[in-house]
């Protein structure tokens, strides 16, 4: 058996957990304040996930950059990967938030999508 | 002059949050006043997740939830003026307050209120306030000066970076840095430990495998017309640098992330008293200042962890500045 110490980062509560597993499998986990702690558990030991949340150039926009997320959590593993590929990205205002700005992101399945909305470049006068 | 029952000083989430609530309280004529190019404040530069657990139940970031108000804005006809700044504002004998506004297109205005409410936020504390040695090159920026940046003007301050500071601000920093391809080299922080959420220390520095070295601090910048390095020292419980501990790291930028102070410029004009704990104006259970009719919510208030709970305080100052403007209104007719 081997215990594992953590810092659970569901909410800004940040509980410290107590995780003890054996061969990948959570026997139990102590520490947290609520079922989503144990579920954070689970997965830093089988499979660590992060969001990811970044930004891309905009051409003929209000902004010069449009920011963007994971649609949902991505292996932690693949963060910089990800993170590399949007650097070349670019989109074309008008933006809105929820638009899929990068089909499967390095290979894993999952959309970028835009957190804001840029708007055509419109004079402010 | 321009008439309104409200007048909102700042469209960050604090004026949002308090002309909506003031909008449901049923007040019709209110007016929010914001010197950037558009509603939201600092959540527009906050693109990282974990907003709105408290308020929406659910995980956004900072624009998506700033959108949320800014639609309800929209949805309720409520008035804001962008690129507009505030210069003064005035409280008259017969209780009327007079707001002094400037913008580019129309010049210098005056506009009327019956209540005003203060969202003017804060300020991050500077270089000068810290009394860090050295010459003064270009590099050093302030956490949030970074963050917008690197996220609203696709600028990269820097590729090897020091963080000074371990404030949410700096760590959420450390870790964006990183994803665009920069090398932090190390965090300091003066005190035995971090200022932030420990969720950040995990999933800002720790995932990056950044070093967060406690009870340090600069305490030497080198370069003259940019910065070149910064000398780290362990300090002893007084802070006072340890000789012998001196470490050298060579750097092209320097974040600060040693604080954040709500500013109070337009406050302190006002004559209203100020707290010297949370160098915010001293307020009553209703969220009032000492000038009646002037109510005060968010950062400019005391500085808050959570935007979460910037929302809920801003909302009750704006029911409080409603109920202000319904007595005087009940007052008058009698």
């Amino acid at each position: 058996m081997e215990t594992i110490e953590m810092t659970c980062i569901i909410c800004p509560n940040g509980c410290a957990l107590n995780v003890q597993t054996e061969d990948g499998e959570i026997l139990d986990v102590m520490g947290n304040s609520c079922m989503r702690g144990y579920a954070y558990a689970q997965a830093e030991v089988q499979n660590p996930t992060r969001m990811l949340t970044s930004t891309v150039e905009v051409t003929g926009g209000e902004l010069p950059r449009v920011s963007v997320k994971t649609q949902k959590e991505i292996p932690k593993g693949k963060l910089m990967e990800c993170a590399r590929q949007l650097k070349g990205v670019t989109a074309e205002a008008p933006v809105n938030i929820g638009d899929v700005v990068v089909h499967n992101i390095a290979e894993t399945g999952i959309d970028i999508v835009a957190t804001v909305n840029v708007p055509k470049k419109t004079s402010f006068l | 002059m321009q008439e309104y029952d409200i007048v909102v000083i700042g469209g960050g989430p604090a004026g949002l949050a308090a002309a909506l609530s003031a909008r449901e309280k049923g007040i019709g004529s209110i007016l929010i006043l914001e010197r950037d190019r558009e509603l939201g404040g600092i959540l527009n530069q906050c693109i990282h997740n974990g907003f709105g657990l408290h308020t929406f139940k659910e995980e956004l970031t900072g624009p998506e939830y700033a959108y949320r108000y800014i639609e309800r804005i929209h949805a309720e006809n409520i008035a804001y003026r962008l690129h507009t700044m505030v210069m003064d504002i005035e409280r008259k004998d017969d209780g009327t307050k007079i707001v002094t506004v400037m913008n580019s297109r129309d010049g210098m205005r005056h506009i009327c209120a019956r209540a005003v409410i203060l969202a003017m936020g804060c300020r991050e504390r500077p270089r000068g306030a810290l009394n860090v040695p050295g010459y003064r090159p270009a590099g050093i920026y302030t956490a949030g000066t970074a963050q917008r940046l690197v996220n609203m003007e696709g600028f990269m301050p820097g590729k090897d970076i020091v963080i000074l500071g371990s404030g949410d601000i700096g760590l959420i920093m450390a870790r964006r840095m990183t994803l665009e391809g920069a090398r932090v080299k190390a965090v300091a922080e003066i005190m035995p430990e971090s200022g932030g959420l420990k969720r950040n220390i995990v999933q800002c520095l720790e995932d990056y495998d950044i070093p967060l070295k406690l009870s340090h601090t600069v305490i030497d910048i080198k370069g003259k017309e940019h910065i070149e390095g910064v000398t780290l020292a362990k300090v002893d419980e007084d802070r006072r640098p340890i000789p012998g501990t001196e470490e050298e790291y060579s750097c092209d930028a320097l974040l600060l992330s040693v604080g954040l102070i709500p500013e109070n410029e337009l406050t302190r004009g006002l004559g209203a008293a100020m707290d010297g704990r949370t160098n915010g104006p001293k307020v009553d259970g209703r969220l009032e200042t000492t000038v009646p009719g002037v109510f005060a919510c968010g950062n400019v208030l005391h500085v808050h962890d959570l935007v979460d709970n910037v929302s809920r305080e801003a909302a009750e100052a704006g029911r409080y500045a409603a109920e202000f403007v319904e007595g005087e209104e009940r007052a008058w007719r009698q």
